[in-house]
């Protein structure tokens, strides 16, 4: 088995994992904590790309890797906002959920409250 | 495709325009982040201009060189480096963008003024740094070359409209925030895989090279199916919209506009890169019929949840809904048999047409919602009654808004609708033309329901505040664009057939026009919220029963929407719908 298949399987288990835990997970905080290993399962995919495009004398081909570092800088943020929604949500509600009942749903009118 | 855009190592004259309309949007977040305080909003609206002339020469620029124009930056040519194009349907988005934007910013200056007596306040400090944010966003968006360059594009935007949601900071508007924030990031993990695949695959990300290149092999389709799903849950296409509605509804009036005008339109147009541009011939006949089925599950769902809101804003927010999905029926009728490719023909137009119509319209119905909810303390719609009295104004630019969608002439929807239904004939495929005709019904559905209650005589009601003039003003003047953007020679941005249908308003177009308001009527009757309003009004056995039963049936779909509205059950829906696409783009190669 080649390193290539390797680490291509890793990153499908890292995605499903993560996608599992998108999915099923209730909390948002562990929400976005699978977002990112579900991220990391694709940035590993492009590990795995750039290392099957090397041409001879490179290790890896540069340029998925130069993509990758963008695309954990976006990762990054994103969850840099996610956070900082989930902090900001907490200290207004005194619980970090997203389930619509918790808190009546957005249609509430503000006067009514 | 015209030579121009298989060239890749040459910058066409006016190149440059292309360049600035990203930047100056840019320029100006950086420079109101750093002076901060007053000179935030001084700022936002000396960009605003100046974006709106640069949108204006990209589009003289455009008619002058006839072809696409192109920039490439650093003078590195694809595929090493990355090249800014704007073809028809790009020129045409920017400079609806720059209209919308710059109206949106008029309409705001009430709402986003830093009070006297602070140095600076945190919404208004917030809201023009994102609303110019997500122009320059949205402008990469339609210029980029490059898949990556999209992702990146489009994460910028998701960025700049998810805190638009929460400026008020209310518990309800950070959990919609942050519903939003997560799923929009779900899709972009998927588009992000799939661009993987598709660089593994043939080396490069820009989109002409690309197109040259692809073929009906398995990791593509699968590339292509991840993508697609990706970006239709950023578009909140039905089923995967839970985000929308309390995102929407829940914002401040200016930020609804911006999101639910524009910002859906970055993904929607990402989607007709995708599958016109890049590869047009392997999505095939399955893959656009399920596109369009989706629209039409859309327009359904949407529209009958829209007609049992209780809130205006609400209702307009499920409105968008329903106009998402009609959008994606061009998909179909742009296939051609004969060749098995998406053509870039009427059926394009009519949907870029009808997303720029949208875009102008429903910025303005969210606008003049805002201005009822700032006047009357609420929106409740059972409570609009003398509303047409004491907000002339901003009653009038929510009916011509409305008037403008559901595709009387001379708007912007009813040349598209013309044009979706002429290729619906050509296609032959009736069964699109009839859904393309239920949209427009809908959207007259609830217009009517909104100005039944908005003009009934009632007594006045109370006015805690009162909206400046120039808010509605604002409203009535984007309004009226979309309504005359049926006037506007296309002809020179968009394939619309030159032997395009008469604009002249005579008998028979006005009951061509007139049938689906009554229809509408019909069904805003039968399916939505009234009040004790038609309690009163006397009416047989047989109609009550249809009544009972229509209400029955609005509340089965409501309760079907409630369920797709779950995280989990939208999740897996993403999920099936990855596996649907790929097996119908696998079988149908």
């Amino acid at each position: 088995m080649s390193t290539a298949i390797v680490f291509g399987l890793c990153a499908a288990g890292a995605a499903g994992l993560g996608l599992y835990g998108l999915i099923a997970d209730p909390h948002p905080l562990r929400k976005i904590l699978a977002f990112n290993v579900l991220g990391t399962g694709v940035f590993l995919l492009f590990g795995v790309v750039a290392r099957r495009g090397a041409v001879p004398g490179l290790g890896a081909d540069p340029i998925p890797l130069a993509l990758v570092i963008t695309g954990m800088v976006v990762a990054f943020s994103a969850t840099a906002v996610a956070i900082a929604l989930l902090l900001q949500l907490f200290q207004a509600t005194g619980a970090a959920t997203l389930r619509a009942d918790a808190s009546a749903d957005a249609g509430t009118d503000p006067a009514d409250t | 495709m015209s030579p121009q855009v298989t060239t890749l190592d040459a910058a066409t004259a006016g190149g440059f325009l292309l360049v600035l309309s990203v930047v100056v949007p840019v320029v100006g977040v950086l420079l109101a982040f750093a002076t901060g305080g007053r000179q935030v909003e001084r700022i936002a609206l000396m960009i605003m201009p100046m974006g709106l002339a640069i949108a204006a020469s990209i589009a003289v620029a455009k008619l002058e060189t006839g072809g696409p124009l192109a920039y490439l930056l650093g003078g590195w040519a694809p595929p090493l480096g990355v090249a800014l194009r704007a073809d028809g349907p790009s020129v045409v988005m920017i400079s609806i963008t720059a209209v919308v934007i710059c109206a949106i910013g008029v309409f705001a200056r009430a709402d986003f003024r830093t009070p006297a007596a602070s140095v600076e306040a945190r919404a208004p400090f917030a809201f023009w740094i994102l609303l110019l944010a997500i122009w320059g966003a949205l402008n990469m968006v339609f210029l980029g070359g490059d898949l990556f360059t999209l992702y990146v594009a489009l994460e910028l935007l998701t960025f700049s409209a998810v805190p638009l949601v929460s400026l008020d900071g209310r518990s309800e508007t950070l959990q919609a925030a942050l519903r939003y924030l997560l799923f929009a990031l779900l899709g972009s993990v998927l588009y992000l895989a799939g661009t993987v695949l598709l660089y593994g695959s043939y080396g490069t990300l820009d989109t002409v090279l690309l197109a040259g290149q692809v073929r009906a092999e398995p990791p593509t389709l699968v590339a292509i199916a991840l993508m697609t799903v990706g970006l239709l849950a950023k578009t909140a296409l039905f089923p995967l919209h839970l985000w929308l509605p309390p995102a929407h509804a829940g914002a401040p009036a200016a930020a609804s506009a911006v999101l639910s005008g524009l910002v859906v339109k970055g993904s929607f147009f990402l989607v007709i890169r995708l599958w016109f541009d890049v590869m047009p011939g392997l999505t095939g006949y399955t893959g656009a019929q399920l596109l369009a089925a989706m629209g039409a599950a859309a327009i359904l769902f949407g529209s009958v949840v829209a007609l049992r809101q209780e809130r205006l804003k609400l209702l307009v927010a499920y409105s968008t809904v329903a106009q998402i999905g009609y959008l994606f029926l061009m998909f179909p009728l742009a296939f051609s048999p004969v060749t098995g490719q998406l053509q870039s023909g009427g059926a394009l137009a009519g949907g870029i047409l009808q997303a720029i119509s949208h875009a102008s319209a429903k910025a303005a119905m969210f606008m003049s919602a805002g201005s009822i909810y700032a006047t009357l303390g609420h929106d409740r719609i059972v409570g609009l009654g003398g509303l047409g009295r004491v907000l002339p104004l901003s009653v009038l630019a929510f009916a011509l808004g409305g008037v403008a969608l559901i595709g009387l002439p001379p708007s912007g929807a009813y040349l598209a609708k013309e044009l979706l239904l002429q290729a619906a004939v050509e296609t032959q495929q009736w069964w699109w033309a009839i859904v393309v005709q239920a949209g427009g019904v809908f959207t007259s559905s609830y217009l009517v329901l909104v100005l039944a209650h908005a003009l009934v005589p009632a007594e006045a009601p109370k006015m805690p505040v009162r909206v400046p003039r120039v808010a509605d003003a604002a409203a009535l003047a984007l309004a009226l664009c979309s309504l005359l953007l049926g006037l506007f020679p296309w002809e020179a941005y968009l394939s619309v057939p030159h032997g395009r249908p008469a604009k002249t308003i005579d008998f028979g177009s006005l009951a061509d026009a007139l049938w689906p308001i009554l229809v509408g009527g019909v069904l805003a009757i039968l399916l939505g919220r009234w009040g004790t309003r038609l309690a009163r009004v006397p009416c047989g056995k047989g109609v009550a029963a249809i009544r009972r039963s229509a209400f029955i049936l609005g509340s089965m779909l409501e309760r079907v929407d409630d369920i797709a509205g779950q995280w989990t059950a939208a999740c897996l829906s993403l999920l099936v719908l990855v596996v649907l696409f790929g097996a119908a783009m696998l079988a149908g190669r």
